[in-house]
């Protein structure tokens, strides 16, 4: 049975940055990296737009280059999925039946993209878009693609939708919900994206369910909606949200929520068991009396330094802003700060003009800015995310007056 | 193939660069650990962010809005601020010192 310092379990964006911030930083002991894809660790973001619409080739997707991995002492156990976690005896079960154990582990498994429920979901042309694989498959698809229907309209979903379009494939998306970014997003974003869209050419339909997808073959010929509608399609894309890869932790006895649950140093509620990234849900300054778990570059990188500072010997708790970015067609959305339970909006701009933000504000502090194509407003916003603001809505919905001014009045106030 | 010098604050380092990577995948492809580019070249993290003296800075398409925008809302702003994400890098200008702040 092989030991090491830490083992690191999963290697997206999470656990990579794990190792990379722990060697960076010096660390002597040994390190495994273990994850269940065969890939050389890559980024994720681009799978739905550069990697799919755009000339970008999976080397580029790489996190580092070949080089860098066979110049470190890091040893990478890739295609190997991590069965079961022991936390009294400190090793983990991989899924070819071998024993690693670990001093420290980070787990860092991310999640598996929800499938649907419906009958059909299991034909050839049904697609998620989370790993490369699936980005892979996607991409060889889309040359004999005339119609693709997406299941969806969160942001991978209209990721997806947009760089689909950009190949001149017919897009429909079909949302359970009654509006698009549901979860993650306020109306005036909602409704821009949405009249983006539309304006490029996909055809939406709200507030609708799938019953079944339709095949031939074994190969998907369409999409029947719970109305009884029937979309034909010959590629359809699921983006339904993520399921936290946790079973093993829970399995070994850790407290689970929406989530494995962790402190803000990270640790979940097993010894010398961390977890980080889109999977853990942890205690958070930024939203009130509530825990967040973040699908996000930004969650998993700061959560992968936080944890290689503790293990490292320079602990502090994890308090990162929030921040995320979305790209459809020429359009950049930025968001910082976190918009659960916001009190109100403040528009800042004309979302006409392509170029405008929005302030949500809890109580009279600033909750998150969301902004379009207005990098100003989305830097500036950083520095004012958690502060209370004295200024009437009018003033905040000035555009001509600089985010950055009302720091300064709030620390004023 | 030319060459980049990256100017740490504990020293320099030179890493091979490809025609038509920016500054930013070069150094993180290389494990340049203090240039980071977490958002990938999607302007929305400024962690890549590098000082280019005037002499190099004359030989590059000037910074957009954008990207001033950006580098404006950092600590480390200066009148020689760029982001790595945003310079490609050519022969034309090979050897080019890309300083990290800090």
């Amino acid at each position: 049975m092989s030991h090491y310092d830490i083992v690191v379990v999963g290697a997206g964006h999470a656990g990579t940055q794990t190792v990379f911030a722990l060697t960076a930083g010096g660390f002597t002991g040994s390190i495994a990296l273990i994850g269940d894809e065969i890939s050389i660790p890559y980024e994720r973001p681009p799978l739905t737009k550069g990697y799919l619409a755009d000339s970008m080739l999976s080397d580029e997707l790489a996190f580092r280059a070949e080089a860098w991995w066979a110049g470190s002492t890091v040893e990478r156990h890739l295609g190997t999925a991590v069965v079961a976690v022991d936390a009294d005896a400190h090793t983990v079960t991989t899924e070819d039946g071998g024993t690693i154990s670990y001093g420290t582990l980070v787990w860092s498994a991310g999640g598996e993209a929800r499938r649907l429920p419906t009958p059909g979901a299991d034909l050839n042309g049904v697609h998620v878009v989370r790993k490369l694989s699936d980005a892979e498959h996607v991409k060889r698809l889309v040359a004999t693609t005339r119609k693709a229907v997406v299941i969806g309209g969160g942001y991978i979903g209209l990721e997806t939708a947009a760089s689909l379009r950009k190949l001149g494939i017919e897009v429909t998306v079909v949302e359970a919900l009654e509006r698009l970014l549901q979860r993650v997003t306020g109306e005036d974003i909602a409704a821009y994206i949405k009249a983006k869209h539309e304006g490029e050419g996909v055809e939406f339909l709200l507030g609708t369910g799938v019953s079944e997808i339709l095949g031939e073959d074994g190969h998907v010929t369409g999409v029947q909606l719970a109305s009884g509608q029937v979309l034909p399609a010959d590629l359809v894309i699921v983006g339904i949200g993520l399921i936290p890869n946790v079973r093993q932790l829970a399995d070994a006895g850790a407290e689970i929520g929406n989530g494995v649950l962790v402190d803000k140093f990270c640790r979940t509620t097993l010894p010398d068991v961390y977890a980080i990234g889109d999977c853990a849900s942890f205690e958070s300054d930024w939203v009130p009396d509530d825990r967040l778990r973040l699908e996000s570059v930004q969650n998993a990188n700061d959560q992968a330094k936080a944890v290689a500072n503790t293990l490292l010997g320079k602990p502090q708790p994890y308090d990162a802003l929030p921040w995320f970015w979305s790209h459809q067609y020429d359009d950049r959305l930025q968001t910082a700060g976190v918009l659960t339970g916001y009190d109100s909006a403040v528009l800042r701009g004309d979302p006409a003009t392509g170029k405008f933000s929005v302030v949500y504000m809890r109580g009279d502090t600033v909750a998150a800015v969301d902004a379009i194509n207005n990098v100003k407003d989305y830097a500036q916003a950083k520095s004012l995310i958690g502060r209370t603001v004295a200024a009437d809505d009018s003033r905040l919905a000035d555009s001509a007056v600089p985010l950055k001014a009302f720091v300064t009045e709030s620390q004023l106030a | 193939m030319g060459k980049i010098v990256y100017v740490l604050p504990d020293g320099e380092q030179v890493i091979e660069a490809r025609e038509g990577e920016s500054l930013m995948q070069i150094a993180v492809q290389a494990g340049v650990s203090a240039i980071e580019g977490e958002c990938g070249g999607e302007m929305s993290c400024a962690t890549c962010h590098v000082w280019i003296e005037d002499d190099w800075a004359a030989k590059l398409r000037r910074p957009s809005q954008d990207e001033l925008d950006l580098l404006e809302a950092d600590d480390h702003y200066t009148d020689e601020s760029r982001l790595g994400c945003q310079i490609k890098y050519s022969s034309a200008i090979d050897g080019i010192v890309a300083k990290i702040p800090g």
